[in-house]
């Protein structure tokens, strides 16, 4: 049973509890239209940068929002500020505003510091 | 000149009955509601707020008891229907009770039974104190404060949908299609009750196809900061200090999630009822693969069924709204008056 519990690999499970929120809660407070994105992939469709990079701005956002920050710093730099995202977002969000504040964030909070 | 048809006994004082009879009644139909609770109105009496724009759910009360005031109407309630038989051009309804009612027409509304949760035993309904279903939060609403077993107020609360539906394992294939909004409606109501508590839905596809729907899912993101999360839950536990935890796999994240709440909310489906069912087997009325009355035809006789005089309204032959149940409760005032009149099935 050791080897085939069903407890979840810690090194995978996302603990949502145990993760700090506050990137997500620094951008929601800042761009409300944070909260609407619906995970609808347009925005890293379009991404120049995902074009020639792993770089997913849909996957960066429910990084931040599960409080999977470590994972969301590393791929924070990739974005070239285009704005081709906000050009395609259903929802009409600001999504160059949430990764300059994203950035901004992780700057202020020495602990995640990019 | 020929005998007048015009007697039409309806099985069912829910919406869609009451709301056939009073289109019957006012055209001059004499009617018979059978109903098998002691009070008319089925699960609309169970209901407080309702989607898309949280209208109490009274009102609704109020409106379908106007239309059942109406001296062509008889309602026979704490009754219960177990068999249909034609004779001729006449039906002959026999209760429980013994007795037998004789009408021209018969319209069936026996509407749905909510899905029972305890069957989906992985989420520990009936089990644990704090998983409750949509069903109970409406009650918890009604009563006017959201809180635990315990009397604690939760902090962090989730919703599943699709509990009973679109699972083969309950043998339940089809969309409930009511859930996902009620789920919406629900969790701003939660964050109405309790402004500091989180909200989690849990969901396979967010299935917002009415009128308003949409709307309402962009508000409950936009001004009560509900928290989406893709995936149906796996299974929920309960820990040591009395707070639940559930497993989900987080598939936009592409990774399992766990997390504690304080409450967990099932989206019962709904379900065929089992008046209904009971009524197919003992009268010979076709049922379709999800167990509802199958129409005589999808496009054009949605209220028809394979016996000619004998109507569906509402939710006994498909998850419906209030909406939609009134205009197919009308629909079938149309189609029985069609037949009465003109002898068309």
């Amino acid at each position: 049973m050791d080897k085939f519990g069903f407890t979840i690999l810690k090194e995978r499970h996302i603990d949502y509890d145990a993760n700090d929120k506050c990137i997500a809660d620094y951008i929601a407070s800042r761009e409300p239209g944070f909260m609407l994105c619906i995970e609808c992939g347009c925005c890293s469709a379009t991404c120049t940068s995902g074009n020639f990079t792993r770089f997913s701005l849909r996957e960066l956002q429910i990084l931040i929002r599960r409080g999977e920050n470590d994972l969301a710093r590393e791929d924070i730099s990739k974005c070239m500020l285009c704005g081709k995202c906000i050009l395609v977002c259903p929802r009409g969000v600001n999504t160059r505003n949430v990764v300059t504040l994203a950035r901004e964030a992780f700057q202020k909070n020495m602990n995640n510091a990019v | 000149m020929p005998e007048m048809k015009d007697t039409v006994v309806i099985v069912g004082g829910g919406s869609a009955g009451m709301e056939t009879a009073g289109q019957l009644a006012r055209a001059g139909f004499i009617v018979t509601i059978i109903e098998r609770e002691e009070i008319t109105g089925g699960h609309v009496n169970d209901w407080y707020h309702l989607f898309p724009d949280r209208r109490d759910s009274l009102e609704v009360i109020e409106y379908l008891n106007r239309q059942i005031n109406n001296g062509n109407i008889t309602l026979l309630t704490g009754k219960t229907v177990e068999n249909i038989n034609k004779n001729n051009e006449t039906f002959f309804v026999s209760t429980n009770d013994g007795d037998e009612i004789s009408a021209d027409a018969v319209v069936m509304a026996t509407g749905f039974d909510l899905f029972r949760s305890e069957r989906k035993e992985e989420y520990g309904y009936g089990i644990y104190d704090n998983v409750i279903t949509a069903a109970d939060l409406e009650a918890l609403f009604r009563k006017g404060k959201v809180a635990r077993v315990d009397g604690e107020i939760p902090q962090k609360v989730g919703l599943v949908h699709c509990v009973g539906s679109r699972d083969e394992k309950v043998g339940n294939v089809y969309c409930s299609k009511l859930c996902c909004v009620t789920a919406v409606k629900q969790a701003m109501e939660i964050r109405k009750h309790i402004p500091d508590a989180r909200v989690f839905c849990f969901y396979m596809d967010m299935r917002m196809g009415g009128a308003l729907y949409e709307e309402l899912y962009r508000e409950s993101q936009e001004k009560y900061g509900i928290n989406y999360i893709r995936g149906k839950v796996s299974e929920v536990s309960e820990n040591i200090s009395n707070r639940l935890v559930i497993k989900v796999e987080d598939t936009l994240a592409g990774r399992p999630l766990r997390m504690e709440l304080d409450l967990l909310v099932l989206m019962a489906g709904m379900e065929m009822s089992e008046g209904g069912a009971g009524i197919a087997r003992s009268s010979g009325l076709k049922t379709g693969e999800n167990r509802f009355f199958a129409p005589f035809d999808h496009h054009f006789g949605s209220n028809r069924s394979n016996i000619p005089g004998l109507f569906y309204a509402g939710t006994c032959t498909a998850p419906m709204n209030i909406t939609e149940t009134i205009s197919h409760a009308r629909a079938a005032a149309a189609d029985v008056i069609d037949y009465l009149r003109n002898g068309n099935r």
